[in-house]
């Protein structure tokens, strides 16, 4: 008994956690580069109907995170066009940039709302699979599922250890600098918000053709802001984002888990735990080290470009 | 304005004037939703029912707007209807109460009829169809089918109504099944697709063999119920058992077209007067869906047998005595629980496991 609730804990945090993580990570990729976007809810929800959209379509849910990626890109830079080239203030434009996308996003998929589709297959990992409780939890999941950890730790690695790399990093703490040493501001946050678009849309995927299997407006409930609060609590960096998504995924399933125990709490109570255990943490944290904020976040590069 | 505008705007007015007007509808009717008309759950119903009313009154014009959001939109989304033309409005969401009583207020020759709404005007009508009965009835179904006698369901919130569905569909379980169970997850939320199936898991984890739904769509948990081999029972709207073609159990569903169809009859005769209506099973508010494969044969005759005694008042789906999940006696032995008090049922009865608040 204990063990099937355990399997479905992990499981239930392990979905529940994946489009976090991707959608964290997009945001850290962004703000590293200088530029927070409040307009993430709006990129996923693209990226979820244009991946539904395309997977009606074609069939394929391969295709579908493709095109949702594509599409998450696309619409991440019409944003770097907003808040780069024509200067406008970051927060304002992120937030117009959230209700359009909501807006678009409902209209697109209007005429698909509750059109069957298969999804993401869930792949069984042979032979990791077989492990008592853990087995069923962690290795039978879909494709993005497994990716998910991995493309933090090349997020890692590029944030960290490329000439690419630093160069966002060195745009988001001081821009003049940059640009005196070489770098174009401009080119290394155009690249940054796309990047960050390609995993945003890839957030809003996992959860139209991955775990819902189904559009429905606004579906992301809200899954944008919370990645924006989860960079501050992984404190700009891509791994410690792995153990945030997971984390507030683990809480959300543990609440329903409990639910379904029959644990004598009441449900209100359990809906706040995931905020509850989030405050925790960032009041924990709090005090350590020095502020971890790229430098020049959120303000706008004035100089040539 | 172009010459081309003035010149349009001139004839228009002349045609007006002299009665050369395209035909002008008999009537102009007004729908609200709060969500979209193809979710396969609460708005597809009532969208549908206006359909069928169109089919029987071809002369009746409808505007139609989707996810018009509860408040201030609503009131705006009205007058610009009654400023189009409509004489009948139909705010088809439990929120639009207050907007369209405002609206109401201000535009006295327009009626409304507001679904499940607590206060009336005198031009502005209420209707509901309860649901408890078809919800024993549901329950009575899935006690026969399930193996394992636990039945999970997935809800918004700890509605009192949602809690009656709830008891009603736990006691017609037991009837027929003293072992069965109902478990409760509330996911806090109307429209949240990717935790609904998250809920959905969880349930089915825990042993569950049948799930139910009560949010906006039915259509994540019962495709998550039906890829996992379980089966499922519906509510809102008689489409989604496509959604699963094997565990499909049955479903209630509101089908509003006879009664919109009065409605407007009403308004072009000027018979519209306020009443609450609040239809049952034995009228044409509610239908239950065919039972579907897992059924067995004798089930499907007794539940509709029981279907019968309520339609002749001969049972009550709230028969004493009940004892809530806590061990509370709630209803004594020899009364009922009346219908007409579900905004009170704010406990749970022995063998639904949950919690009311």
């Amino acid at each position: 008994m204990i063990a099937a609730f355990a399997r479905s804990l992990v499981a239930g945090a392990v979905v529940s956690g994946t489009p976090l993580l991707y959608a964290t990570l997009a945001e850290v990729i962004g703000e590293r580069a200088g530029v927070v976007n409040l307009g993430l809810e709006g990129v996923m929800l693209m990226g979820a109907v244009v991946g539904f959209v395309t997977t009606v379509h074609t069939g394929s849910a391969a295709a579908g995170v493709l095109a949702a990626a594509l599409a998450g890109a696309a619409f991440n830079a019409l944003f770097a066009w907003l808040v780069v080239d024509r200067r406008a203030n970051q927060l304002a434009t992120g937030l117009a940039l959230m209700f359009c996308g909501v807006g678009l996003s409902a209209l697109i998929g209007a005429p698909y709302i509750g059109r069957p589709i298969t999804g993401l297959a869930e792949l069984r990992v042979p032979g990791l699979a077989s492990i008592p409780v853990l087995g069923p939890a962690l290795f039978v999941h879909d494709a993005l599922v497994y990716a998910a950890v991995p493309v933090a730790v090349a997020t890692w690695w590029a944030l960290f250890w490329t000439r690419w790399g630093l160069a966002v990093r060195a745009v988001g703490e001081n821009p003049v600098a940059a640009f005196a040493a070489g770098r174009s501001p401009r080119a290394v946050q155009y690249q940054a918000l796309v990047l960050a678009g390609l995993l945003a849309g890839i957030a809003g995927a996992h959860l139209s053709i991955g775990v819902a299997k189904t559009w429905a407006e606004w579906m992301t409930a809200g899954r944008g802001f919370i990645a924006v609060a989860l960079v501050v609590f992984a404190r700009w960096q891509p791994l410690r984002a792995i153990a945030g998504a997971f984390l507030f995924g683990g809480a959300i399933s543990l609440q329903l888990q409990l639910q379904a125990r029959g644990v004598p709490i009441s449900p209100f109570v359990l809906d706040m735990l995931p905020y509850v255990l989030s405050l925790a943490v960032l009041a924990a944290w709090g005090g350590m080290g020095r502020q971890a904020a790229p430098g020049s976040l959120g303000r706008v590069f004035q100089g040539q470009r | 304005m172009n010459a081309r505008a003035i010149v349009t705007t001139l004839v228009t007015a002349l045609l007006v004037c002299t009665g050369v007007a395209p035909a002008q509808p008999k009537l102009i009717v007004g729908i609200l939703h709060v969500g979209s008309i193809t979710d396969a759950g609460y708005n597809q119903a009532h969208a549908d029912g206006i359909q069928a009313m169109k089919r029987n009154l071809p002369e009746v014009e409808v505007i139609e707007v989707e996810n018009v959001p509860e408040g201030a939109d609503a009131e705006r989304v009205m007058e610009s209807m009654i400023k189009r033309g409509a004489r009948l409005i139909i705010p088809a969401s439990f929120g639009y109460l207050e907007p369209a009583l405002r609206v109401a207020q201000r535009y006295p020759e327009v009626k409304f009829a507001h679904p499940g709404g607590y206060k009336r005007v005198p031009n502005l009508t209420t209707y509901w169809a309860s649901t408890p009965e078809g919800f024993y009835l549901l329950g009575m179904a899935a006690g026969k089918v399930t193996r394992t006698n636990k039945i999970g369901y997935v809800v918004a919130l700890p509605i009192s109504f949602f809690l009656a569905n709830i008891n009603a569909f736990e006691l017609g379980a037991r009837s027929v099944n003293p072992k069965a169970e109902t478990r409760l997850v509330f996911t806090g939320t109307f429209l949240d697709p990717a935790k609904e199936a998250t809920a959905a898991t969880a349930l089915l984890d825990q042993g569950a063999d049948v799930l139910g739904v009560i949010v906006d769509s039915p259509i994540t948990v019962v495709q998550t119920a039906e890829k996992r081999g379980a089966y499922s029972v519906g509510y809102h709207y008689l489409g989604a058992q496509k959604f699963a073609p094997n565990g499909w159990i049955s479903g209630i569903a509101f089908t509003w077209g006879n009664l919109y169809t009065r409605f407007a009859r009403q308004v072009l005769d000027g018979s519209f007067k306020s009443e609450n209506i609040l239809g049952s099973l034995g009228d044409d508010l509610l239908a239950i869906a065919p039972f579907g494969p897992a059924v067995p044969a004798d089930a499907a005759s007794l539940v509709n047998a029981k279907r019968q005694e309520f339609i002749g008042g001969r049972a009550h789906p709230f028969q004493g005595p009940l004892k809530d999940n806590t061990g509370v006696e709630r209803v004594k032995a020899g009364e009922v629980f009346p219908l007409t008090d579900l905004g009170k049922m704010n406990w749970l009865v022995e063998g639904v496991v949950g919690q009311p608040r």
